[in-house]
């Protein structure tokens, strides 16, 4: 499943790892508009822009698109299936379907963006100082290893279940779960590019270490570490739903995608759209984001491509 | 060989040092009393006391760990808040729903990803190749929870060929214990098998491309011999690594699916234990399952080193 998730984010690695050499080379940044052109040139990855873009949209100008408030409940329009004035039907407390998914995107994504950016910061940092500072390295990544140890998903409820539902909570906890796998990332990107000359000639200038891994290595480690991420908020999406499915996320009177599924699964036999919709928006949005990143993958770190 | 497996198990030490102090930690991660908290607002001074005595709360920290730790070495998790009844025993009563769950999910993640990566990579660049990656990435984006939903109302309650939710033991009646297996654990699998069934085909391919595939074609064997003979032979030992981490997902992913499916697993126990503030069980089942999680990864890599001797040296 999705929240089988940095699991599967780190079986990609692993495949991915096995063949990729960091060339310095070639992330330079003179080429940038080449490669964005080569990006826009696959129409899969153009569509799946297109989708995300659809979902910022619904997220930033929620109640100029929403039909009505996502938690108005009229009680005589309650479980009605799809209609003119109700495009997605309405559920049990005869609240709109599609005004609720217009604004759950706003969680899903600022959920998606905010662990990604978190977990990618405080990942980058623990793998830069991983690779380059051998006496560290140990604590670190056993730390990294413990944290991996865990099923994300399971991790992530076991924070949860301390913490208590919030939607801060859920941020903190899916922050603490993708961290260790950027971690890794960086930390084996680090280790092939602190090899390069150029590291070494910055050293024998007598630049400082943090100088050296802020303005050197980081920014040629980048182009793995950003495909990485686009598929970090996917998971991040998939986690958060799951969390909320399970009653351990985002508070319920709150509209996400994994409460409108709880909701739904309980009355699948009288309203089969308060599940299918939230679940397909779901499942269009995380394809779109893996889609992005398999797009990226390609232009960026072609070495690592899958035939 | 045996070298090998100690150094693994020696490493495992730290990594389990940490999970246990993640574990432990846990709890005390909550704002405020961890008592107070799982008794709620009704409770008076004095059950808030006892339980802390219970918990062992009024103990310094480090003394708390080293019971904790020293307890659970002896897989003793204290009792359940809720339950009234060992933490060992609760989940010993729901090892076997998860355990078989993970199993039948593992088994048809076998039996569609291995299949579908050998056809792809052997027509590679044919529509059906095509169609297979496209099942495959769609098949890593759809969440499990969803996806056995979709299953219910589907099979369960529109065509009515399954029974949508329950669950039977196998020793009671097996038959009936199998059909209410099906939806759970394909909708777990479908997932992983996508993940496998790509890797496969690029191990395939690569595979493919060697002079002993070519030696096999000329000596004139039969394309079906070459293929599983020779070509997935050498093309697997690099999904078994994938097959360790997609078990970990599915350990992982079921605790969502049996939820999603009522089965009276340690995932559904969990997930039951977040409202009740049942602190020793969460504590006892993710102890239980990263452990799980752990030595299937090990016992992974050493396969993994004993398919291929090139590894061993390094």
């Amino acid at each position: 499943m999705g929240s089988s998730s940095s699991k599967t984010i780190s079986a990609g690695l692993a495949i991915a790892e096995s063949d990729r050499k960091v060339d310095p080379a070639s992330s330079k940044t003179g080429t940038r508009s080449a490669w964005f052109r080569r990006l826009l040139a696959n129409p899969v990855t153009v569509i799946s822009l297109i989708v995300i873009g659809i979902a910022v949209i619904m997220a930033l100008f929620a109640p100029l698109i929403a039909p009505q408030s996502p938690t108005f409940a009229d009680p005589f329009v309650r479980l009605q299936g799809p209609s003119v004035d109700h495009l997605l039907g309405t559920d049990d407390l005869g609240r709109d379907v599609f005004s609720r998914l217009v604004y759950g995107a706003r969680i899903s994504l600022i959920i998606g963006i905010g662990v990604t950016v978190a977990a990618g910061i405080l990942g980058s940092i623990f793998g830069l100082v991983a690779g380059y500072v051998d006496v560290l390295d140990p604590y670190i990544m056993r730390t990294m290893d413990g944290l991996m140890a865990f099923p994300s998903i399971l991790l992530a409820i076991a924070i949860m279940a301390s913490l208590g539902p919030s939607t801060f909570n859920v941020f903190l906890a899916l922050t603490v779960v993708y961290t260790p796998t950027i971690a890794r990332l960086v930390r084996s990107t680090t280790l092939v590019i602190r090899q390069q000359p150029y590291v070494e000639s910055a050293r024998v200038v007598g630049m400082s270490d943090s100088h050296i891994m802020g303005k050197y290595i980081f920014p040629n480690g980048l182009s793995p570490l950003i495909v990485q991420c686009t598929f970090v908020v996917a998971f991040a999406i998939i986690s958060e739903a799951s969390l909320s499915f399970l009653g351990a996320g985002v508070p319920p009177q709150q509209p996400t995608w994994g409460n409108m599924l709880r909701d739904g699964q309980s009355l699948m036999q009288q309203a089969w759209w308060m599940a299918v919709f939230p679940g397909t928006v779901l499942f269009v949005m995380v394809l779109a984001m893996n889609l992005v990143g398999d797009g990226l993958r390609d232009v960026l770190d072609p070495r690592s491509q899958q035939r | 060989m045996i070298a090998y497996i100690v150094r693994r198990l020696v490493s495992l030490i730290p990594v389990m040092l940490i999970v246990g102090v993640v574990v432990f930690g846990l709890v005390h991660l909550t704002p405020g009393d961890p008592a107070g908290v799982i008794l709620g607002d009704r409770a008076t001074a004095e059950d808030v006391d006892r339980l802390r005595d219970q918990l062992g709360l009024n103990d310094p920290l480090p003394v708390q760990f080293i019971n904790w730790i020293s307890g659970v070495v002896r897989l003793d998790f204290g009792e359940s808040v809720f339950l009234g009844e060992p933490v060992t025993q609760a989940l010993l009563d729901r090892v076997v729903p998860t355990t078989l769950l993970t199993f039948y999910a593992l088994i048809i993640q076998l039996a569609i990803g291995i299949p579908l990566g050998v056809f792809a990579a052997v027509n590679r660049g044919s529509l059906v190749d095509r169609a297979l990656t496209a099942v495959a990435i769609s098949g890593a984006a759809i969440p499990t929870f969803f996806l056995g939903i979709m299953l219910i109302l589907v099979f369960g309650v529109k065509l009515q060929w399954l029974p949508a939710i329950g669950y039977v033991q196998p020793t009671e009646d097996f038959s009936a214990h199998f059909v209410r297996m099906l939806m759970p654990a394909f909708s777990l699998g479908f997932s992983s098998a996508g993940l496998l069934a790509r890797m496969v085909r690029s191990s395939m391919l690569d595979v493919l491309q060697d002079d002993y595939i070519r030696t096999a074609f000329a000596k004139g064997l039969a394309r079906r011999r070459v293929v599983v003979g020779h070509a997935l032979r050498n093309a697997f030992i690099p999904a078994i690594t994938v097959i360790g981490t997609s078990i970990a997902a599915l350990l992982g992913g079921a605790v969502v699916t049996e939820t999603v499916f009522t089965i009276p697993g340690m995932g559904r126990l969990v997930v039951q234990s977040i409202a009740r503030r049942d602190y020793p069980i969460i504590q006892g089942a993710v102890m239980v399952i990263a452990l799980a999680y752990v030595l299937v990864n090990l016992v992974v890599d050493i396969l993994y080193v004993y398919a291929d001797p090139r590894i061993r040296v390094g």
